[in-house]
């Protein structure tokens, strides 16, 4: 397995006893991202070489001096472009900050750089981190390392084609309704979104906070962990953050769950579920059971309701928090003259894309008067269902298993033209968002054609540990983790 | 549930968005196949339930009012489409002349 194959805690275990240095590390990304970005299109500009060597030889040097480094110490993890960086264009892959440079880092950032990891450029995104296929950025479509034919999934696309592509072993990503485990299940990879309130939003440019949460993508469980690890915990910048301890991910991933009991909703297998991915996570669950485990049927009986109120939910809340994009202090303002109001809307129809248009639109129309209680007020009242049903499943369950994604990655431009189509692709992530819960996603199998396929963990508030013992103990004896794409 | 033409000019400008009559023709279309697939929330009955606008149970949080460095001028105008002095620049809003120095 070449260097740029490994995970991250290989490349940490060889930097540990002296077979390798971070420089090397670093030069062997540098140029993975070179031979592969024209094929992958993973990140939004090329990561800054100089800058990325000189940390690296920094790194190098204070393992030479004896000096105790941090936990991702020469790791290279790549960033979504939603997550501000000091210095470092931010675009949300939007024209209206094609020209934004943040003047302060994100937490997440700030964390990373705390535990000496090299920050390995931006990544590609849907704009404002709505979509589901990275086909809404303003710059390009990144593309799925399995087939460059088919989109990585989005909205945090970027991220995870340049994980799957291994142009860096780890990457941040952001999911508000599916857009770190939608995309990891269809790039093969291991993809967390952590409860809300696990990490902190200081520094995300928002999308719905109520629903937004920054999280991992990684070659395995065991590199997942050890990146929540890193980036969670309390913030008082983001008064949702919630100060509780962060366990120690990586210290108990290889403990097995004793008595396992594996909640299987029959909402998540019907209609619209490919037979190919259903075949795929059904083995799983079959290995489970192998393993000790005890299946029990639950149900979730809103969830088919949940992308509905998902799509009165985020657009209401996007509404609002794009509101901030006038023109005015910072992103685009249009050059024709005009008076304020014709100046507002210039300026945001110039800078925003169409499906962020659409959603602002939507939005603001759930919340407008005389539609604000059918509409808004009802999706909440919904959302509160949907939360119940999970309180309910989880006093019976450990953890909800089923899949991540109703197909495998579908072609680029297969579903551009029809909003609708593409929103149901989101149909099993979004229930997790509204309730605010953990959901994880693992590689399962593959397709017949050789795309890979997910299978989601949801788990109850704060069980991040748990789900990760319970992966690792599917992984351990399986090796779709093991795969990477030839590129 | 279909939206009107009319509705949707009216909702664009209240999201302070100029759309085309294409674009406005082509978003009512979108947004009625959205609002109907919406619509089936309706199969419920949520009378007796409290809407949830948040899914921690979430508190005030105080923090000592104690004088903290804030962006410096020159940072905070980086980024601005427009600087007039230590000021952002802006349209007029009284007059059609936009502000020049």
């Amino acid at each position: 397995m070449s260097l740029i194959e490994k995970t991250a805690s290989e490349l940490l275990a060889l930097q540990n006893t002296g077979q390798l240095r971070a420089i090397e590390i670093a030069d062997a990304f540098l140029s993975a991202y070179a031979a592969r970005e024209p094929k992958l299109q993973s990140f939004m500009r090329a990561p800054d070489a100089d800058a990325i060597r000189q940390q690296a030889e920094a790194i190098d040097k204070k393992r030479n001096n004896g000096q105790p480094v941090g936990r991702l110490a020469g790791i290279p993890v790549a960033i979504k472009d939603v997550l501000c960086t000091r210095g470092i264009p931010t675009t949300c892959s939007s024209q209206m900050l094609e020209h934004f440079v943040p003047p302060y880092d994100a937490h997440v950032i700030e964390r990373l750089q705390a535990e000496d990891a090299i920050l390995f450029g931006k990544t590609n995104m849907d704009e404002f981190a709505m979509g589901s296929s990275t086909e809404n950025s303003a710059y390009k479509a990144s593309r799925n390392p399995w087939d460059i034919q088919r989109i990585p999934g989005g909205s945090s696309g970027g991220s995870a084609a340049c994980v799957a592509g291994c142009q860096a072993p780890l990457a941040l990503g952001t999911d508000t309704g599916g857009s770190i485990r939608q995309p990891a299940a269809l790039c093969g990879l291991v993809g967390m979104k952590p409860t809300y309130g696990r990490v902190s939003r200081y520094g995300l440019i928002a999308f719905a906070s109520s629903l937004d949460q920054v999280g991992p993508f990684a070659h395995d469980v065991r590199d997942c962990a050890l990146l929540l690890e890193a980036i969670a915990g309390h913030d008082d910048r983001d008064s949702t953050s919630v100060n509780d301890p962060v366990p120690a991910y990586t210290q108990s991933l290889d403990q097995p769950v004793k008595g396992l009991t594996i909640g299987v909703p029959k909402e998540f297998f019907g209609q619209g579920l490919d037979s190919e991915v259903e075949n795929a996570i059904r083995q799983a669950l079959k290995e489970y059971e192998r393993l000790g485990a005890k299946l029990i049927d639950v149900s979730l009986p809103h969830s088919p309701y949940a992308l509905a109120a998902y799509y009165i939910v985020a657009p209401a809340e996007a509404s609002s928090n794009l509101a901030r994009y006038d023109g005015m202090h910072y992103g685009h303002r249009t050059a024709t003259k005009g008076d304020l109001i014709a100046t507002y809307c210039k300026s945001r129809a110039e800078g925003f894309g169409k499906e962020v248009q659409r959603r602002i639109i939507l939005g603001t129309y759930v919340l407008s008067s005389g539609y604000k209680d059918a509409y808004y007020l009802k999706a909440l009242k919904v959302r509160r269902l949907v939360k119940k049903d999970f309180d309910d499943a989880f006093q019976q369950c450990d953890v909800i298993m089923g899949p991540t994604t109703p197909t495998a990655a579908f072609k680029i431009g297969e579903k551009s033209n029809d909003p609708l189509a593409l929103y149901l692709s989101d149909v099993y992530t979004v229930s997790c968002n509204l309730a605010g819960i953990p959901g994880l996603s693992i590689p399962c199998g593959f397709t017949r054609s050789g795309l890979p396929i997910g299978l989601q963990l949801l788990g109850a508030p704060f069980t991040e540990e748990k789900l990760f013992r319970i992966a690792r103990m599917y992984e351990a004896v399986t090796d779709w983790h093991t795969r990477r794409p030839q590129l | 549930m279909s939206l009107s033409i009319h509705e949707v000019r009216k909702v664009a400008q209240l999201a302070r968005l100029e759309l085309s009559e294409a674009d406005l023709a082509l978003m009512q279309q979108q947004l009625s196949a959205i609002l109907d697939y919406i619509d089936q929330l309706n199969q419920l009955n949520t009378d007796d339930i409290e809407p949830l606008a948040h899914p921690l149970p979430i508190h005030n949080v105080f923090r000592p009012d104690t004088e903290t460095p804030s962006l410096p001028v020159e940072e905070a105008l980086r980024n601005a489409p427009s600087r007039v002095g230590d000021y952002f620049g802006v349209p007029a809003v009284f007059t059609d002349e936009p502000i020049s120095h």
